[in-house]
């Protein structure tokens, strides 16, 4: 789909800014370009709707070489976003976001009209179709950065930064947002970054960059803190990638165990007789109600009547990753995860210890993969 | 000027009123037509002054030294080629207001953020459109504040043309001199300050009209 050969862009200074990049990326996925700054990642992308030419090599564009297209031309058919939004202060949000279907000529009518659908599509409500930017939000506005961009419903889409200029809260909220955009677009995305929980978050898969603009590593997110191409990779992966490849790991494959599983109903003494120091008390649809620790239970009664110490937080067997998993056995009075399924009901339980073992076996798996499909991109599940 | 003689006679102005409504319009002429043509020049010159860096402070420079000319002299100057006619008011006057006006496009253009640049640039805006249709629009707000004091001087200065019997309202100012009657010399100072200050007020009024998104206030939907 965007394929770099043999790109690099120096400049009359003599600094690098990219050193001979080749890469291809994928139709229909998002690739994040990450690293220091200064790595190029920024060039890298606005060569690819020629804000900036290489001044060696090619960057093609569905098997076109980009230099044969007019360059405004080619940047109607490519949607950017900015860092800082970048909206047009004199032009009102509708009109924002109608921006590149007026440039191609379409009439007032329908490039509102389909500005209008856009901004329900980002989750802005209509009254704000009359505001003027900076009478929003940040968060506001980089949301109608993002439907301005889909303006003309481009194939491809550049972003840059697009999520750093808002708090850590907004950009959680912009994040999930942007994941469930894309799972009904299904646009090729290039995303530039210098985050790299964020690039791990969002990236199918992850280009790394190198001061002076190399290609460290390009692979899925779950490779690249599996198996750090070199110490530059493996230390911008941070110091928790162990923890951070849990993530990758569904929930549904720890291994767990009953566990001191008693409902409220159960008579004190019952709980005694468990082997165990805290008991995991469930309602009559197994839900559970909190630990209650065996040795501070009155002398008679049920456990409904025990003091109950509150559960930390479950984690669900069908939408969690075995990093929630792995937290919820941390924080967890009794050291022991609780696993819930859809409804809510206990299925067993697993400590820190066994949670362990199941990194293992992502281990043994992903070792399979990289040997059964050499260098094919098979983006995991993962914790999306 | 004589003893008892009033220093506004309010009969005279009765009087005059026909009179003075001409002359009024020909001062308004006088004084903002020169801003029109000085905004047509100035626009150009803005745009291609921030293009090219360079271009600035050459055309900054010309643009100071002109202002600093006394009108007279200018005047004689331009006698010579256009007469005793209100051109040889009114290109004096253009000059003038390039020296506020060119500055101001330059500070207006300026005044766009580098990323909504960026933006018009990557949403595929060609350079002439993005000046035209998003540069200066934002540089509006910046152009009029240099307008409103191009306008207010050019409506003052209009008076000394009157040195070439080209003076709008300046005529009543040397005509009370000569007659040492003070009245028209009032009524013209205040018709002119008047005229200044509505032409600001009008100013005022089109920035706000011209540039609803500059209001901060959240408006109903």
């Amino acid at each position: 789909m965007i394929r770099f050969d043999a790109v690099s862009k120096n400049y009359p200074n003599g600094t690098t800014a990219v050193d001979e990049l080749s890469l291809e990326l994928a139709e229909g996925g998002i690739t994040v370009l990450v690293g220091p700054s200064g790595c190029g990642k920024t060039t890298t992308l606005r060569m690819i709707n020629r804000m900036v030419e290489p001044t060696a090599g090619t960057v093609s564009l569905r098997g076109r070489d980009i230099r044969e297209v007019h360059a405004p031309e080619l940047r109607r058919g490519i949607g950017y976003v900015i860092q800082h939004a970048g909206l047009f202060p004199h032009r009102t949000i509708l009109d924002n976001i109608a921006t590149v279907p007026l440039l191609l000529g379409w009439s007032r009518k329908k490039a509102r009209a389909r500005a209008a659908e856009l901004l329900e599509l980002v989750g802005l409500p209509s009254e704000m179709a009359k505001r003027y930017p900076n009478q929003l939000s940040g968060g506001q506005q980089q949301r109608v950065g993002v439907a301005r961009a889909l303006g003309a419903d481009p194939p491809v889409l550049l972003m840059d930064e697009p999520f750093s200029a808002v708090d850590p809260i907004v950009r959680a909220e912009l994040q999930a947002e942007f994941i469930r955009l894309q799972k009904e677009l299904h646009k090729t995305i290039v995303f530039v970054t210098h985050d790299i929980d964020e690039a791990i978050r969002l990236g199918d898969n992850i280009a790394v960059f190198r001061t002076g603009g190399k290609l460290a590593q390009f692979d899925t997110p779950e490779r690249l803190l599996a198996h750090p191409a070199d110490d530059f990779v493996a230390g911008f992966v941070g110091q928790d990638r162990g923890i951070r490849r849990l993530s990758f790991v569904k929930a549904a494959e720890v291994p767990l165990r009953e566990g001191p599983v008693l409902p409220e109903t159960s008579p004190v003494a019952r709980a005694r007789t468990v082997d165990e120091p805290w008991v995991l008390v469930v309602d009559e649809a197994r839900r559970p109600l909190g630990w209650a620790a065996v040795a501070g239970l009155p002398d008679t009664g049920t456990l409904a009547d025990a003091p109950l110490a509150p559960l930390g937080h479950t984690f669900s067997l069908v939408g969690d990753s075995a990093r929630a998993a792995l937290d919820a056995a941390l924080l967890s009075p009794s050291r022991l995860a609780v696993g819930v399924d859809a409804e809510g009901a206990v299925v067993g339980v697993a400590d820190a210890y066994e949670l362990s073992a199941v990194m293992a076996a992502a281990e043994a798996v992903a070792a399979e993969a990289a040997a059964g499909d050499a260098g094919a991109d098979a983006p995991g599940g993962g914790e999306r | 000027m004589s003893d008892g003689e009033p220093l506004v006679r309010w009969d005279w102005i009765a009087d005059h009123a026909g009179e003075l409504a001409d002359y009024t319009g020909v001062h308004l002429r006088l004084g903002l037509l020169p801003v029109v043509f000085g905004l047509i020049i100035s626009v150009p010159l803005g745009i291609l002054c921030h293009r090219w860096r360079w271009l600035y402070p050459p055309v900054l420079t010309v643009a100071n030294i002109l202002y600093s000319i006394p009108s007279l002299a200018l005047f004689m100057i331009f006698v010579r080629y256009t007469g005793l006619t209100e051109r040889t008011v009114m290109i004096p006057l253009t000059l003038y207001t390039l020296s506020v006006l060119v500055p101001n496009v330059v500070d207006g253009l300026a005044s766009v953020p580098e990323p909504v640049r960026l933006a018009a640039t990557a949403m595929g805006f060609g350079p002439i459109r993005s000046v035209v249709q998003v540069e200066l629009p934002i540089a509006v707000p910046v152009v009029i504040a240099g307008v409103r004091v191009a306008a207010v001087s050019s409506i003052s200065l209009v008076a000394v043309g009157q040195l070439i019997g080209q003076g709008g309202l300046g005529y009543y100012i040397t005509r009370g001199l000569q007659l040492d009657f003070p009245t028209p010399i009032v009524t013209a100072i205040v018709l002119i300050m008047l005229l200044a200050l509505a032409t600001d007020a009008l100013l005022v009024l089109a920035q706000r009209l011209l540039t609803p998104w500059s209001r901060n206030k959240v408006t109903a939907a």
